[in-house]
């Protein structure tokens, strides 16, 4: 099996959260729970940026966060998969105008797959997800 | 020969095999206990050989040699150890007197290195996390060996091989009251000793965020995650030869199958307990009822 294929197999998500209103975060759990359960893709939810293999970030990046997003992608071992989750995160959202934000997260870390919504539904990203592994299978 | 049996058979390879099999059947368990589909049969494989692709990162403040050296250790403990066990399964002529004494050393190794990794990563988080695996290690080694006390009282022997054939004379050491009694303590000190739910107290994902092992990534997660797999078969299979007698037939692999299930109940079905809990747990609970089990099993019960 390549390299490639054998990263999509088993994707541990660190899940990093920069002033979200907490709905994506919901979502997210959502998409590990029995009706949903990406368990069965070998994807699990990670406590520590060293044990990851892909950055789910949510929310308008504030400004306390964006430094800490920049360090903890520095930190991670590669390779990394980013992905922005929901409007905030890809688009800044209804924070267009704010003076708070320093988003959106591709202004500071490179992004693999963008989910929008506001939330996204759990099948949104699970389709998010699937960007990812085909992205990772072409390595 | 000697390197075939540490590297291929009874050793690594076929413990590594049988451990990410065990570590598959308790996701899959988990997953259905929760209603939920549960992962791949391959899983526990490909998360091994996904962690060996990936990148090692070394924190900034760390003391590097004992940090990278620890979870290697590690991993060679439990290869000896699960070497140990698995050729007395297979042949009983094999073993020295106080292999006993030898397999508990060499199982307590895992845990010392982690925190001794844990330590060494300069990270407060591991640090919490090494703390509070040195006062579990403290609390549940008393309660362990009072309960390996027991078998070793009742056949007066201290190597695997001779209480194993006691047992195929006598009848199983767990047959009897203060058998049970020690069986019973060692199952629970097993569940702290694989850091499993109710004392998983040093990882605790999601209040310190994986504590000993937060700072480890790649290959060097990856050798504390094959240690964890081999950990899972071998401490399991070590206690049903002291208690459980004889395992080297069909109804061996069944035994050991009704332990594993007793390992994912408990895991289960309990919630987190505090670091302190445990303590008391152990030292008021646990020890005092092995201490009666040798007091029954010195008048012969």
């Amino acid at each position: 099996m390549s390299i490639g294929g054998i990263l999509s197999r088993s994707i541990w998500v660190f899940h990093f959260a920069s002033g979200p209103c907490n709905n994506c975060d919901i979502e997210i759990l959502d998409a590990l729970t029995p009706r949903f359960d990406l368990e069965r893709f070998g994807i699990k939810l990670v406590g520590s940026i060293k044990h990851a293999d892909c950055m789910l970030v949510t929310g308008m990046i504030n400004v306390k966060g964006a430094p800490r997003l920049k360090y903890l992608y520095d930190m991670a071992p590669k390779p990394l998969a980013v992905v922005a989750v929901g409007g905030c995160a890809c688009s800044k959202g209804i924070f267009k105008d704010s003076y708070y934000t320093r988003g959106p997260v591709d202004r500071i870390i490179p992004v693999d797959a963008y989910v929008p919504g506001c939330p996204p539904r759990p099948e949104a990203i699970i389709d998010g997800i699937v960007k990812v592994v085909k992205k990772l299978r072409s390595v | 020969m000697v390197l075939f049996y540490y590297v291929v058979f009874p050793g690594f390879l076929a413990v590594f095999v049988a451990g990410g099999i065990a570590s598959w059947v308790e996701r899959k368990l988990t997953a259905r206990i929760q209603a939920r589909v549960g992962p791949p049969f391959l899983q526990p494989f490909y998360d091994i050989k996904k962690l060996f692709i990936k990148e090692i990162t070394i924190p900034e403040h760390s003391t590097r040699s004992i940090f990278m050296f620890s979870p290697v250790v590690a991993f060679a403990a439990v290869t000896v150890v699960s070497t140990i066990v698995g050729l007395n399964l297979i042949n009983r002529a094999y073993g020295f007197n106080g292999d006993l004494i030898v397999c508990v050393y060499l199982l307590l190794i895992p845990s010392v290195c982690v925190v001794l990794g844990a330590s060494a990563s300069g990270n407060p988080l591991a640090s919490l996390g090494a703390s509070r695996e040195i006062k579990l290690v403290l609390s549940y080694e008393l309660a362990f060996w009072t309960s390996l006390a027991i078998p070793v009282l009742k056949t007066h022997q201290l190597k695997l091989a001779s209480i194993m054939g006691f047992q195929a004379q006598n009848g199983a050491i767990a047959s009897s009251l203060s058998g049970i009694i020690a069986f019973i303590v060692a199952i629970i000190c097993m569940q702290a000793k694989l850091a499993r739910v109710p004392f998983d107290i040093p990882e605790a994902e999601t209040e310190i965020s994986g504590g000993a092992y937060i700072e480890y990534s790649g290959p060097l997660l990856g050798f504390f995650k094959i240690t964890q797999y081999m950990m899972l078969v071998i401490l399991p299979l070590f206690l049903l030869e002291i208690f459980w007698g004889p395992v080297n037939s069909p109804v061996g692999i069944l035994k050991y199958l009704l332990l594993l299930f007793i390992i994912i109940v408990l895991e289960n079905t309990n919630p987190r307990l505090k670091i302190d809990q445990a303590v008391k747990f152990f030292w008021f609970g646990l020890f005092p009822l092995g201490v009666i089990g040798i007091i029954l099993a010195m008048l012969g019960m």
